[in-house]
């Protein structure tokens, strides 16, 4: 279950996958980064990102533009694996125990499709539990995912939460 | 709530919950207490409110707030800054459902009762049924005191008292030191602000802001993740200083150690050469001997009581919702007119504070513990002794010591009594 399945196509081109097997793939890939979510597999998560990776939590909209306003979370490759890092010393608190976690990954879309890469759209649905108590988060995510060598890898992650205009309790597990 | 108590409101004798050097934690727990602080600190006493960058043109409007009570700042028609409150007189309606926008009305949808954004009543609908009734008197409630100081925003609800200023007083300083970093002199923050919710009474954040004892503890992992030098500013050598200003406004003055390393910048963990605009821009301004000095003693780490923390790059309003529950609005200082620097404070801001910040999330980890310890009945009272024996005094007068001495949390506590025991006018 921990290894991706690679995915076979004509000349490293994702157009000329079926529609069916492309959203079967997509879907996999993006099982398989929820289940390294949940169970804090950090190593395995980081793992996932390609060098120009982008992992963003948009504040106060939708759609906030991340160059000029907050976001909750906007890590480009190197932040990424920082806050990978922080987690594996033991000492991230907040995290110290660990949320207990399950997700729900669904409503899954292909949005745009190159030669090697794929937008999708979908929503998650994540119940977290911890000393505070429990949390329930909804959000909007679109992924771009990148073929590389018969493997999907993650370019981008875009969680929109549906609340992030309000005040939101500590985000500190991967979401 | 274990340690609450039936009594006649208004009989805590706060001197037998309050000694210098130690605190009873029925102070953070006790729902009664919250309801007193409301009227005796927060609707009273100045409160940090917004700044006018938020509402830079005519008619602008943004949803703050003073304690728990949602406030409107406003830009009104007339270019005068108010601050009005979102009730429509006819019923109480929330009259306002928006965050933020920009109108010269506002119309209760409930019957139509429209007001100018200076609060007046404008006009009722279906007039015919208020013959004769005048619309003078029934306008929106307004915070009766407003004070702007450098573009900060405050109110007090309270129609006499101390002058914003006398409020300040030597803390005033610290703003002034913050806008000096602008090479405009003003600050221009339109970034938007993070809103982190915490299960925690409101005064373990403001004693916390000036903490120099944690850090190395609760942010140990960050520190040793990044390499980073921070933690020596709390260590046992630092020569950096708590401060006590008075009227329980505190202070972590990293000027000291900023002045033995001598070099522009270090405050913010980087070189003159990599935001040469904002350089120039500060040589053009103050001359290059000043704007060295400023760009060497960096922004302030200043906690203006009761809400606004002034953390070098980040800008903090506390907001109390209930006797265990608050908010943390964070945004990112930004300088007008100053690109480069605004963008690295975006990023560095990003990466520390809000719900997923690789510092606050652990501090509010701590918050939420802190008040689920301090509902547990033994030991009841919690220990500020840490530095008494090395306090002293500097040039003006105000108590400082070591950078990890709870020279702050002594002064918040005096401030808080002092304020606690009035009695009302």
């Amino acid at each position: 279950m921990t290894a991706q399945i690679a995915i076979a196509t004509a000349d490293n081109d994702l157009r000329a996958l079926d529609p069916v097997a492309l959203h079967h793939n997509v879907a996999q890939f993006l099982f398989h980064e929820a289940r390294l979510a949940d169970s804090h597999d950090y190593d395995g998560w980081d793992a996932l990102w390609e060098e120009d990776g982008i992992y963003w939590v948009p504040a106060n909209g939708m759609d906030t533009d991340p160059e000029t306003q907050m976001s909750v979370l906007y890590d480009n490759r190197s932040r990424i694996h920082v806050r990978i890092e922080q987690l594996k010393t033991g000492r991230r608190h907040t995290q110290t125990p660990r949320s207990e976690l399950a997700r729900l990954i669904s409503n899954i879309e292909i949005g745009e499709v190159a030669a090697a890469e794929v937008t999708v759209f979908a929503n998650s649905m994540i119940y977290e539990d911890n000393l505070r108590g429990e949390t329930v988060w909804a959000a909007r995510n679109e992924y771009r995912l990148r073929l590389v060598n018969g493997n999907f890898r993650l370019v981008r992650k875009k969680i929109a939460l549906v609340n992030n205009g309000k005040p939101m309790f500590t985000l500190s597990f991967l979401v | 709530m274990l340690n609450t108590e039936t009594r006649p409101a208004g009989k805590v004798d706060y001197s037998a919950l309050i000694e210098p050097t130690r605190i009873n934690s029925r102070l953070y727990t006790d729902p009664d207490i919250f309801q007193e602080e409301m009227e005796k600190i927060w609707y009273r006493s100045w409160v940090y409110v917004g700044h006018v960058s938020e509402v830079p043109n005519r008619n602008d409007y943004v949803t703050k707030s003073i304690g728990p009570t949602p406030v409107l700042l406003v830009r009104d028609r007339n270019d005068e800054i108010r601050l009005l409150l979102n009730k429509c007189p006819h019923r109480g309606n929330q009259l306002c459902a928006y965050r933020q926008g920009n109108r010269a009305t506002f119309t209760c949808p409930y019957h139509s009762w429209t007001f100018s954004n200076t609060g007046d009543l404008m006009g009722y609908a279906l007039a015919d049924g208020y013959e004769g009734a005048s619309k003078t008197g029934v306008g929106l409630g307004k915070v009766p005191r407003i004070a702007i100081y450098r573009g900060f925003v405050f109110g007090s609800f309270a129609e006499t008292g101390p002058t914003l200023e006398e409020h300040l007083g030597g803390a005033k300083a610290a703003l002034d030191q913050l806008c000096d970093n602008a090479p405009t002199g003003e600050l221009d923050l339109r970034a938007g602000f993070l809103q982190h919710r915490t299960k925690a009474n409101w005064k373990f954040m403001v004693e916390n802001e000036t903490d120099g004892y944690h850090p190395g503890f609760v942010h140990g992992s960050i520190f040793q993740v990044t390499k980073s030098g921070i933690a020596n500013l709390y260590g046992k050598d630092s020569i950096a200083l708590t401060r006590d200003y008075g009227n329980g406004h505190t202070e972590f003055d990293l000027r000291p150690e900023w002045r033995r390393i001598d070099k522009p910048l270090n405050w913010f963990g980087t070189t003159a050469d990599r935001l040469p605009d904002y350089v120039a821009a500060m040589n053009a301004a103050y001359g290059p001997d000043r704007a060295r000095q400023i760009m060497i003693d960096g922004s302030p780490h200043t906690m203006i009581f009761p809400n606004l923390f002034i953390a070098e790059i980040q800008m903090f309003v506390i907001q109390p919702i209930s006797v265990d529950e608050s908010i943390q609005h964070v945004t990112a200082v930004q300088f007008k007119d100053a690109p480069d620097i605004n963008r690295r404070l975006r990023q560095q801001t990003m990466g520390s504070v809000g719900p997923a910040g690789f510092l606050l999330a652990d501090d509010t980890e701590m918050y939420e513990r802190n008040h689920r310890g301090a509902r547990i009945r033994d030991p009841e009272w919690l220990v500020l002794t840490r530095g008494l024996h090395r306090e002293r005094k500097d040039e003006n007068g105000y108590t400082i010591a070591h950078s990890t001495d709870e020279v702050p949390q002594r002064g918040i506590w005096r401030h808080y009594l002092s304020l606690m025991q009035e009695q009302p006018a």
